[in-house]
């Protein structure tokens, strides 16, 4: 049955491209408003060639992985301090309220004030979306941590609060931080092209260039580009927590 | 030796005082198998938390021997194996070793030992959602022996095991202890599980739980399960529970 689905799923694939082509081809559409999906090989080799292409990926990649990197590190480590101690939640429940509501975007303007347009304007954008995602995501999975095993924990001795985080509530949190993680990481490829739409260099940025030249080929190179690299490290990040929570049943 | 003087236990909760153990007073000698039966509520597991450190007395004292250096003093096994469902079963097992300033592979070795001991030996590498429930307590136990403790204390251990399963533990437990020499201090509300494996039996009851009853299991290990003197034995522990007045 699982190669019949594969087949099903392949010829929607096929039939998908099919009706794109046609579109165009049969005069229903203005090529300019919609490129076929034989005009983008050659739009992509000219754009490789060109050297562009890869230069791009590379910006955005770095913006992504950096923005990621510091969102989950700091949505992960304050997610954890507040979930585990009552001081801390108390003193920032008021300032979680007040902040959580504003959209990544929001911050766009003070971004370009404090960094201007560069990487760390697009790292500073990104990070914010991952942050509060991972954080509520920690903190949910902190506060759902079986208390009995932090008896056993504490039967054997280990009693400092460290001990506790490293022993008991790391690890059997891990599975709810890993959902926020790849929550965010879709979250963080919209920050990605958004702050490149606003003129950080990258793939976002080329795509609107390629836009006001009306080189909608291009345009759409870039969209599947975004679409590739999105599912490249989704599938990365799934074979990864597979293997990091292989003890689960 | 362990020394319970004048012990009570309060909790409170929600502004009410509730007494669980009163003005308890035991001597428990090294190398005793102690069970400890009675109803629920009684305070039978509050005692035993508070010898693993787990709750605090609230008037008089519990003394324990001071753990030796790379050993901990007591070790408790709970009702349920709680083994951490991230850690493979040998690292269970060594998960109080790593308190003890014991190298990885000495903590390996040792807890594969205690695998051993409990018959065990060849799962170490599986995960612990792989075993069946007699095979997690079985873990349970031996991370609680890997910590070398002088003094076992076990809370309904078996009580949530099928009945082949059970009866398989409890002679295992008699069996290491007679190997080891440890005192355990053995939970339970069975009174012919405690009648089997137990030397001696003390009843805890009423409100605020008190000891009401005391019996010395002279019959040597192996014992009959069902034999004559068990029987005698767990008759008289019941006589002694339904003739104890209560309503206090």
């Amino acid at each position: 049955m699982q190669w019949r689905r594969s087949l099903a799923a392949g010829f929607g694939l096929l039939v998908f491209f099919a009706f794109w082509e046609a579109l165009p081809r049969l005069g229903w559409v203005n090529p300019i408003l919609m490129p076929a999906p034989s005009a983008l090989p050659s739009a992509f080799l000219k754009e490789w060639r060109s050297g562009i292409w890869l230069e791009s990926v590379e910006m955005s990649l770095s913006h992504y992985v950096v923005g990621l990197g510091v969102g989950i590190v700091l949505g992960v480590a304050l997610g954890i301090l507040v979930g585990m101690s009552n001081t801390a939640e108390a003193l920032t429940g008021w300032v979680v309220r007040l902040l959580r509501p504003i959209p990544g975007l929001a911050w766009v303007p003070f971004a370009i004030i404090w960094f201007g347009v560069n990487t760390e304007a697009a790292v500073f954008i990104i990070a914010i979306g991952v942050f509060w995602i991972v954080f509520f995501a920690a903190n949910g999975a902190v506060r759902a941590v079986d208390r009995d095993l932090i008896e056993v924990a504490q039967a054997f001795g280990f009693t400092s609060p460290w001990s506790r985080l490293t022993k008991i509530v790391f690890p059997a949190s891990l599975p709810g931080i890993l959902v926020g993680v790849r929550t965010s990481l879709g979250q963080a490829w919209m920050a990605v092209v958004a702050s490149e739409i606003f003129g950080v260099p990258g793939v976002g940025q080329r795509m609107m260039q390629a836009s006001s030249l009306l080189s909608t080929d291009l345009v759409v190179v870039y969209m599947l580009t975004m679409a590739a690299l999105y599912g490249l490290f989704d599938t990365g990040f799934m074979a990864t927590q597979h293997w990091l929570l292989r003890w689960k049943p | 030796m362990i020394n319970i003087e004048n012990l009570s236990v309060v909790f409170e909760r929600d502004g009410q005082r509730n007494t669980v153990l009163q003005n308890l007073n035991l001597v428990i000698p090294d190398g005793e198998f102690l069970a400890i039966v009675g109803p629920s509520g009684v305070g039978k597991s509050t005692l035993l938390r508070v010898l693993a450190g787990l709750a605090k007395p609230g008037t008089g004292s519990a003394h324990l021997p001071a753990p030796a250096p790379g050993r901990q003093s007591v070790a408790l096994v709970f009702q349920d194996a709680r083994l951490l469902p991230w850690r493979r079963v040998i690292a269970n097992v060594a998960f109080g070793l790593e308190r003890l300033g014991l190298k990885r592979a000495d903590r390996l070795a040792k807890a594969q030992a205690m695998l051993d001991l409990v018959g065990l030996g060849d799962l170490a590498t599986r995960w612990p959602h792989q075993l069946s429930g007699g095979q997690r307590q079985r873990v349970a136990l031996a991370r609680a022996l890997a910590v070398e403790p002088d003094i076992l204390l076990m809370d309904e251990p078996f009580s949530a095991l099928d009945a082949v399963s059970r009866e398989g533990l409890q002679d295992e437990l008699v069996r290491i202890w007679q190997t080891t020499g440890k005192t355990i201090l053995f939970v339970t509300h069975d009174i012919a599980e405690a009648a089997h494996v137990a030397s001696r039996i003390i009843m805890l009851g009423g409100t605020p739980g008190r000891v009401v009853a005391e019996r010395l299991a002279g019959e040597p290990h192996p014992r009959l399960r069902q034999g004559p003197d068990s029987a005698e034995l767990t008759a008289k522990l019941r006589a002694d529970f339904w003739t104890e007045d209560f309503s206090i």
